[in-house]
Order: structure tokens, then C-alpha cells, then sequence
């Protein structure tokens, strides 16, 4: 049982009409040459909603760290479509896990960044918030960085329905941005199996986003690679919940 | 479902057959993968008591058909048998890594289920399948994701060869030939599961010119699904 407290502001606010009432009465009964009655004040604009949002990533794979997760919410766009061609800002992210660019895009409303690459088997969880749009879609992006090009995340999905205490929970497979090869080599991955290379604007790839074939590794037959088969993935690879805090 | 027995019982009441309504289907068909082709698609929806595939258990010729040289023949009969209502070939030939093909479909009353296949390439016998997924009787955009199949009739030795049936190696159509290696020793001449089960993947090798497989293990692995069906019910 709840116990009832009567909501403050509106007593107040109701007291601050009764007033007001109060004085138009006076103003109209001293005088018969019928001044023109006082404007009321128009009320001040409603203070902004803060609309929030945690967002908690758990890493699920055997020895990929995720790179800082991206989180944004937009109106409009996706950050990716599987068939066509990455944005250079989703190839920055793919192959070197810098975000910075896609959290920067024209369509981004609130933006928010995870504070460090979460290992293989960790998660944390990354706040965000809006003001006055309960309506956004949530678009949530990081790389796994012992590959090429692969990564993972939610893409433009609805906030809609999610009322404040409402928790929602997926699991995500790894994307292929299709922007570098999958060569495995070495110095070609940022990630600490290989301490390579991150962004490359060479595309060298099919150039267009799909879901990922998986890493092939040197032990299963790949002689340039320098992952081992530690460093296999299979989906889903990262797991997902958002719950919307006010 | 409450629908369903609702209409049932007042069928058996008024003396009349239950009458399941027609569909007006809108079938999106995504292939998600990077480098896997499909050869031309079956989409079917027919009875939910006939099946084109069933886990666990041999396929039929006809599956065999589909799966090993991307026939379509065989299953298209079965469907005009038993009244399904079918798109054979919705993309006019394969339908590339990431494209996308769509297909309108009028059901029939009786035909409640969709059945989808094609077979993936490179491979022996691999398809990507759904089977039986019952179509919603709301109005409405599902989305289904597939996964890809191995027929169990064919050693996956992932070499150039045949696509008939009972013939061993992948059939090889001028899109793949340049994509292929050649010279493979072959993976495997063993069949351990002959039934339709979960495909265990190309493993592929990195040579163009030698090695134990004539496929490409960067380009041509996958992993599950491997393609999006979005059903729109008008």
C-alpha cells in the first residue's frame, strides 16, 4: 500500500489561480468606467523533461574486447543498412573503434560513449538522456577489435514503447562493414591480438555491410592470420539492455 | 488461436466447414551474407500437414533436387500436387550476397503455412529453409530470420563438380567460376549425418590453386542466419 501525498506544485499552482481570481474581482468592482482588465501573465514554458536511458552492454564472445560503445539516439536515419555501402563514419568505428564521427552525425540528437573497451565476458553500463522526446530511436555501436571489420549493434531502434521502470533485452550478431578484407594479417587489426592498424580509408572489400562470416583464425587454415582460434566468434556476440530510468 | 476454436465451434454449430481467410502476402527475402549466393527461391505456402523439409529426417529427391544443383523442378511439382500456392524464382536467377528480392502472393483459405528454400553457394548440398512458419492471420509486417541447412545427401568435399543429384562436388554457375579456387584434394568423401540438419559451415582453405577445398575460408564461410524474410499480410 502507498501511502497518498498530495502532489505540491499543483496546490500551489492552485492557490496562484485562486489569487488571481481574487484580484480581477477587486480590479472590477472600484471603478465603472470599465478599465481594460490586466493581461495575465502567460505562464512560463514548462521546464524540459529530462527523458533517460541506461544502457548496458555485456560482452559475450571468448577474447574479442569491445571498443568503446557508442550509444545515440535520432529521429531519423540508421547507421547502417546490411546490402549497401558503410559511411565512412561506420568504417572509422568498424575498423578502428573510434566513434567519434558517427556520434557527431547531422541526425544525432544526445550521444554518449562508453569509458573503455569492455573485455570478453564484462559489461557496463552507459547513461544517456534526452530532453522532451520519449519517441527516439536508440542506435548503439562498437567494434570487435581482434578482427578487420566486425562489429555489432542495435540499429535505430524504437524508445517508444519504453515507459519509465521498462527494461528491454537483446542479444546482437557481429556485422562484416565490408570495408577491409578479412585478411587476419598482421598489423592489420587494432585489437591486442595484433596491435595493428586501425581506419583505413583503402576500401578493399565487397563495400557493403552484411552479417559477418566469422573469423577464420590461423588454426583452422588461415596461414596469414595471427588470431588463433581464441579469437572464434559466433553470434549472438553481444548482449543488450536498455532501461529507461526517467 | 481463441479465434480459431471460436470460429471452430461455430462452424460445428451452424453445420459448416471453418473457414480460414485468404492471404494477401507481400514476401521480402534478404540475403544477409557476404559472399554466399542463392540459387532460385521457393517460397510455398500450402496445408500446414505437407511439409517440404523436415529436421532430423533423409530428404526427399526433390530436396535433393534443391539442395545439390538448385533445381526447382521437382519441389514445384509437389507444390502444384498439393495445391500450394508458390513464387518459383522471385529473383530471376541467383540472388547475390546482400541483395534482396520480393514476391506478392494470394493464398488460398486452406494454405496457412510458408515454406522457403534455396540452395547457398558455394557448397554441396547447403540451402537456406523455412518450414512451415504459420502465416499471421493479422494484418502486419513479420520478420523471420533462416538459417542455412545441410540436405545430408552429398559429402561436403567443397569441390567443383556436379550439381545433379547423387553427383559429387558444387555445381560451379558463371558468377561463382571466378571466384572459386581450383585443384582441391577435397575436404571430406564422408556423410556422418544424413538427414536435413544445421549446416556445419565451409571450411574452405587459402589457396586458389591447391589445398583441400576450391572455396575461399575468408570469403566463403557464414555464419547463421544467413537471410531475413519480411512478410507483409495485407
Amino acid at each position: 500500500m502507498g501511502i497518498y501525498i498530495p502532489n505540491r506544485q499543483q496546490s500551489l499552482r492552485l492557490l496562484a489561480i485562486a489569487g488571481l481570481v481574487a484580484t480581477l474581482t477587486a480590479c472590477g468592482s472600484d471603478s465603472d468606467d470599465l478599465p481594460t482588465p490586466p493581461v495575465p501573465p502567460a505562464p512560463p514554458p514548462p521546464p524540459p523533461v529530462d527523458v533517460s536511458y541506461d544502457v548496458t552492454v555485456t560482452n559475450l564472445t571468448n577474447a574479442q574486447p569491445l571498443s568503446p560503445v557508442a550509444v545515440v539516439l535520432h529521429d531519423e536515419g540508421n547507421l547502417w543498412t546490411i546490402g549497401e555501402s558503410a559511411s565512412v563514419a561506420l568504417e572509422q568505428m568498424a575498423e578502428g573503434g573510434d566513434t567519434a564521427e558517427l556520434r557527431a552525425l547531422s541526425v544525432v540528437l544526445a550521444e554518449a560513449s562508453g569509458a573503455a573497451p569492455i573485455g570478453p565476458g564484462g559489461s557496463e553500463t552507459i547513461s544517456i538522456t534526452i530532453q522532451d522526446n520519449e519517441m527516439a530511436n536508440i542506435s548503439i555501436t562498437t567494434m570487435l577489435v581482434n578482427t578487420n571489420d566486425a562489429f555489432t549493434g542495435l540499429n535505430a531502434w524504437s524508445l517508444a514503447d519504453l515507459a519509465v521502470g521498462d527494461s528491454w533485452t537483446t542479444v546482437t550478431r557481429a556485422y562484416d562493414a565490408g570495408t577491409e578484407a578479412n585478411s587476419e594479417a598482421a598489423g592489420t587489426m587494432p585489437g591486442p591480438a595484433d596491435g595493428g592498424e586501425g581506419f583505413n580509408a583503402v576500401r578493399d572489400d565487397a563495400d557493403f555491410v552484411a552479417l559477418h562470416p566469422g573469423v577464420v583464425t590461423g588454426d583452422d587454415g588461415l596461414g596469414s592470420s595471427v588470431l588463433t582460434v581464441l579469437h572464434k566468434i559466433d553470434n549472438p556476440v553481444v548482449r543488450i539492455t536498455i532501461t529507461r530510468t526517467e | 488461436m481463441k479465434n480459431v476454436r471460436s470460429l471452430i465451434a461455430a462452424a460445428v454449430i451452424t453445420g459448416f466447414a471453418p473457414v480460414a481467410s485468404a492471404a494477401d502476402l507481400s514476401i521480402e527475402v534478404q540475403n544477409l551474407t557476404q559472399g554466399i549466393y542463392f540459387t532460385p527461391i521457393l517460397l510455398a505456402a500450402h496445408t500446414p500437414d505437407a511439409s517440404l523439409f523436415e529436421v532430423g529426417e533423409q530428404a526427399s529427391m526433390e530436396i535433393q533436387m534443391m539442395a545439390e544443383g538448385g533445381s526447382l523442378e521437382g519441389l514445384a511439382a509437389i507444390g502444384t500436387s498439393i495445391s500450394a500456392d508458390a513464387v518459383a524464382n522471385p529473383a530471376s536467377g541467383l540472388l547475390g550476397p546482400g541483395q534482396t528480392t520480393t514476391a506478392t502472393m494470394m493464398t488460398a483459405d486452406t494454405n496457412t503455412v510458408l515454406s522457403v528454400v534455396a540452395m547457398i553457394l558455394p557448397s554441396n548440398d547447403g540451402f537456406v529453409g523455412l518450414d512451415n512458419w504459420t502465416i499471421p492471420t493479422e494484418a502486419g509486417t513479420y520478420t523471420v530470420y533462416l538459417n542455412a541447412y545441410d540436405a545430408g545427401t552429398e559429402a561436403n568435399d567443397e569441390l567443383r563438380g556436379s550439381g545433379m543429384p547423387g553427383m559429387p562436388g558444387m555445381p560451379v554457375p558463371p558468377p561463382l567460376d571466378p571466384l572459386l579456387g581450383t585443384n582441391g584434394s577435397g575436404v571430406t568423401t564422408e556423410i556422418i549425418n544424413d538427414t536435413v540438419h544445421i549446416h556445419p559451415g565451409n571450411i574452405g582453405d587459402d589457396s586458389a590453386t591447391d589445398g583441400a577445398s576450391d572455396v575461399s575460408n575468408t570469403v566463403h564461410r557464414w555464419l547463421n542466419p544467413v537471410a531475413k524474410v519480411t512478410v507483409t499480410v495485407n
